[in-house]
């Protein structure tokens, strides 16, 4: 290895103090040198250890590959770890390098990948695997990522807009001359400039409105009155009322309003999806790379794990997560259940134990009988249940609704009566009566106040992704503002769900000896042990006895049973050598780096802060203390925690729930909103609203501040926007209003509701 | 004003021309991926690569 001292990794950018920070780095370093793309360490824009490779992927992707005919094949693959172009760049050279491909193309937004090749469908691992060795992470593109991409809607929202601009753009052209023409304009002109309009207005309201009226009727039928059933009767009556008046040749027609309305909600509509759809698909990405195949004894390939059928007989490697439920062999099994039940100790089971899907491995590798298929096991019947609690909190109004709500009618009604009151007072025909009463509503109609909340969602949920704060429910940044109790899960949340080395009384020579023999382990507590002393040799003839212990030259490392020595307790590992006294190193799983000065943050954005685990009440209450939390709750089910977040809404807190293990599952979606940590289960992240991607508790709060700003500067909005209706409604009352002005009336509310609606991304 | 005999017409091809050429655009996919297309105008013209330079 070339030991030049740098300060950061030469692949991935990760602090090292040797040129590569692992032998990953190091492999992936003579990959990209070999295939001539040194370029890209010069343009790379990636985050600091983010192209770290992992171990190789375990999915087998032949059988994902598609016969294209002629012996061209194609595979689809979401690429984790795609964050720049010099990214793209780098994965499509490479691949390209390969004589049988074809063509590679990287899609930067979706992180989707196309590789076409010529040859054999098994070269699909080859390629695969390529692009993991470069750093970038793979998963087969699954269902979850196509639904977050493939999003016909917003396409088809896109066509319409593209439309609407158009029609817009063009019934302006001609309006222009007749408000310009006034006098001078023969009526002959007019009536001629008239049809024109209609001729590409009415077109325009039948196509592109589609999705808006679509929208409108589903809410119809679902009985409820939404904002799109106030904007599209009023496109409708404004497009039916100008047909009239070009049928009778009146002064004006009202085509450019109702085309520029649809135009202005359209794009509000096409920017919210845009910011919604980064944050979608990172959490289905996520998503993704934690969906795994199993070994299955007597199968060639990794098997996907809804195909395995109960009785089969599965292989878990070390630190492997066990996806399904099963029975141990033969044996014993150490299992991490921190993830089911929330304890941070490995627990040990016997032959015939009934091993929790979710659980990992943390002994050595054994063999297991599955016992229930994935659709009927206890993280499908997990996930069944917080489908039954998602559609309980879908019913929560956003803050846009409930003005909605109140809105619309009285819009309507003040519309209704300035027909009747032309009518009935003024004596007008019913035309001539149609004219006010339509102007009245399309001044009224919320064009500000439709783009009033996305504006400033668009621009909030930009912010809070760019800061690793993934927003993927819709109404998240309205509860999330709202959250006045703060309720934390410890394993894993709290806590970095990784064991640590605590001080104890060994002699620095003890852990020399001790870290020789766990360099050789990848046993979970002895890799904690070796980075206690970075850069340890592993000890020559070092033996692993599996789930027992490491042995080299007399001295042995391991369990209590295995060294021969009483049990310390606790998690701890147990070292004697000849002719010294036997030493216990005892672990713990520490709090993350950023904990304290998170629950300090919470409590400063006016939330009570609650630490809720499963595991022990020693442990918890040390924990505790640790991160300044004094209301702690131990030895909790996944049962007791759901209720106790139901209480607490039973009080009337709004409960902000933390957590990333399957045990937290339910609570985080009976909470008000839930939140989970990126390395969470997925389980978890599918209950949650909110995931942290970047690691790490602290910007939370920052989420918390950014939704409360973004709340305020929505109310502000829509306060201003019925401010304007006020002056602007009596004018078109009286029969004041022209296509001109409510042209003005329309833009400028908007254009200052949108300037407004930019504040939210600000940083204080 | 018998110009707009000519003008209208024109007006409205050109601005049909631009419509056409956006719903091409979609259709074949430019849409897909816009912080991708803003990367890869920044890349060499290499089809095959080269020795680092």
């Amino acid at each position: 290895m070339n030991l030049v001292a740098a300060p950061v990794c030469a692949h991935c950018g990760a602090p090292s103090p040797t040129r590569f920070c692992c032998a990953g780095c190091e492999g992936a370093h003579e990959l990209v040198a070999g295939l001539g793309l040194d370029a890209f360490y010069r343009r790379r824009e990636a985050a600091a250890g983010e192209l770290r490779p992992a171990e190789a992927p375990q999915t087998d992707f032949a059988p994902l590959a598609r016969a294209e005919g002629q012996g061209a094949w194609t595979l689809e693959l979401m690429v984790a770890g795609l964050t720049c172009g010099a990214c793209i760049w780098l994965v499509e050279q490479a691949l390209a390098a390969a004589p049988e491909v074809r063509r590679a193309r990287a899609n930067l937004s979706t992180r989707r990948l196309i590789i076409t090749w010529v040859g054999e469908a098994e070269l699909a691992n080859h390629l695969a695997g390529l692009v993991a060795r470069l750093g970038f992470r793979v998963a087969p593109f699954s269902p979850a990522c196509m639904r977050a991409t493939e999003d016909s809607e917003g396409r088809e929202m896109l066509r319409a807009l593209g439309i609407a601009a158009f029609g817009a753009m063009n019934v302006m052209l001609v309006s222009v001359a007749v408000w310009a023409g006034g006098e001078d304009m023969g009526p002959q002109t007019r009536h001629l400039m008239h049809w024109l309009a209609a001729l590409i207005g009415l077109p325009t309201v039948a196509v592109a409105g589609i999705p808006l009226f679509r929208s409108a009727w589903n809410g119809l039928r679902g009985g409820r009155l939404n904002m799109d059933c106030a904007v599209s009767l009023g496109i409708l009556l404004t497009t039916a009322m100008s047909l009239s008046e070009t049928l009778r040749n009146g002064d004006y027609t009202w085509y450019d309003g109702a085309t520029a309305l649809l135009a202005l909600m359209l794009a509000g509509r096409v920017l919210d999806r845009a910011a919604r759809r980064k944050a979608r698909q990172s959490v289905a990405e996520l998503l993704a790379l934690q969906e795994g195949s199993v070994t299955v004894l007597g199968e060639a390939h990794p098997v996907p794990v809804d195909r395995v059928a109960p009785g089969a007989r599965i292989l878990v490697a070390t630190g492997e997560r066990l996806r399904l439920d099963a029975a141990l062999e033969d044996g014993e099994a150490l299992l991490d259940t921190a993830a089911t039940t929330g304890e941070s100790l490995p627990r040990s089971f016997a032959r015939d134990g009934a091993l929790p899907a979710g659980a990992v491995n943390m002994g050595a590798p054994f063999v297991a009988r599955v016992t229930a298929a994935a659709a009927d096991g206890s993280l499908a019947a997990m996930a069944r249940l917080l489908e039954r609690a998602e559609q309980a909190r879908g019913r929560w109004a956003s803050l846009a609704d409930r003005a909605a709500r109140f809105y619309i009618p009285v819009a309507h009604v003040v519309s209704l009566l300035t027909f009747v009151g032309w009518m009935v007072l003024g004596g007008a025909s019913w035309q001539d009566a149609l004219v006010p009463a339509v102007a009245a509503l399309i001044i009224t109609c919320p064009c500000g106040l439709a783009i009033a909340v996305p504006a400033v969602q668009v621009v909030a949920v930009g912010a809070l992704f760019r800061r690793g704060v993934l927003v993927a429910s819709e109404t998240a940044l309205e509860r999330l503002a709202a959250a006045d109790h703060a309720v934390l899960d410890k394993t894993g949340t709290l806590t970095e769900g990784k064991p640590r080395l605590l001080p104890g009384g060994w002699a620095a020579s003890d852990l020399a000896a001790a870290t020789a023999l766990a360099a050789a382990s990848r046993h979970p507590l002895a890799v904690a042990l070796s980075h206690a002393r970075p850069g340890a040799r592993p000890a020559a003839g070092a033996v692993e006895h599996p789930g027992q212990g490491m042995e080299a030259e007399g001295a042995r490392l391991g369990s209590a049973a295995f060294c021969g020595v009483p049990d310390a307790g606790g998690m701890a590992l147990h070292f004697t050598r000849p002719g010294h006294a036997p030493v216990v190193f005892r672990f713990e799983d520490g709090l993350r780096a950023d904990a304290k000065d998170a629950v300090v943050a919470l409590r400063r954005a006016g939330l009570s802060v609650a630490l809720l685990s499963g595991d022990g009440e020693d442990v918890v209450a040390r924990i505790a203390a640790e991160a300044g939390i004094a209301d702690w709750t131990a030895g909790a089910t996944p049962e007791a925690k759901a209720a106790r977040i139901a209480a607490l809404r039973a009080e009337g807190r709004r409960v902000l729930m933390v957590g990333d293990g399957i045990n937290d599952a339910a609570a985080l979606a009976a909470a008000h909103i839930g939140a989970a940590p990126g390395e969470g289960t997925d389980l978890a992240q599918a209950a949650s609203d909110v995931v942290l991607r970047g690691g790490g508790l602290l910007p939370l709060a920052e989420a918390i501040d950014v939704a409360r700003r973004a709340q305020r500067l929505a109310r502000q909005n829509i306060r201003f926007a019925f401010a304007y209706n006020v002056v602007a409604v009596p004018v078109a009352i009286a029969g004041y209003a022209t296509p001109l002005i409510a042209a003005l009336v329309m833009a400028s509310s908007s254009l200052i509701v949108i300037g407004n609606s930019l504040r939210a991304g600000r940083a204080d | 004003m018998d110009i707009l005999v000519y003008l209208i017409p024109v007006a409205l091809f050109l601005g049909g021309l631009g419509l056409l050429g956006f719903l091409w655009a979609m259709r074949s996919g430019q849409y897909e991926d816009l912080d991708g297309a803003a990367a890869r105008i920044l890349f060499d013209d290499t089809e095959t690569p080269r020795k680092g330079r």
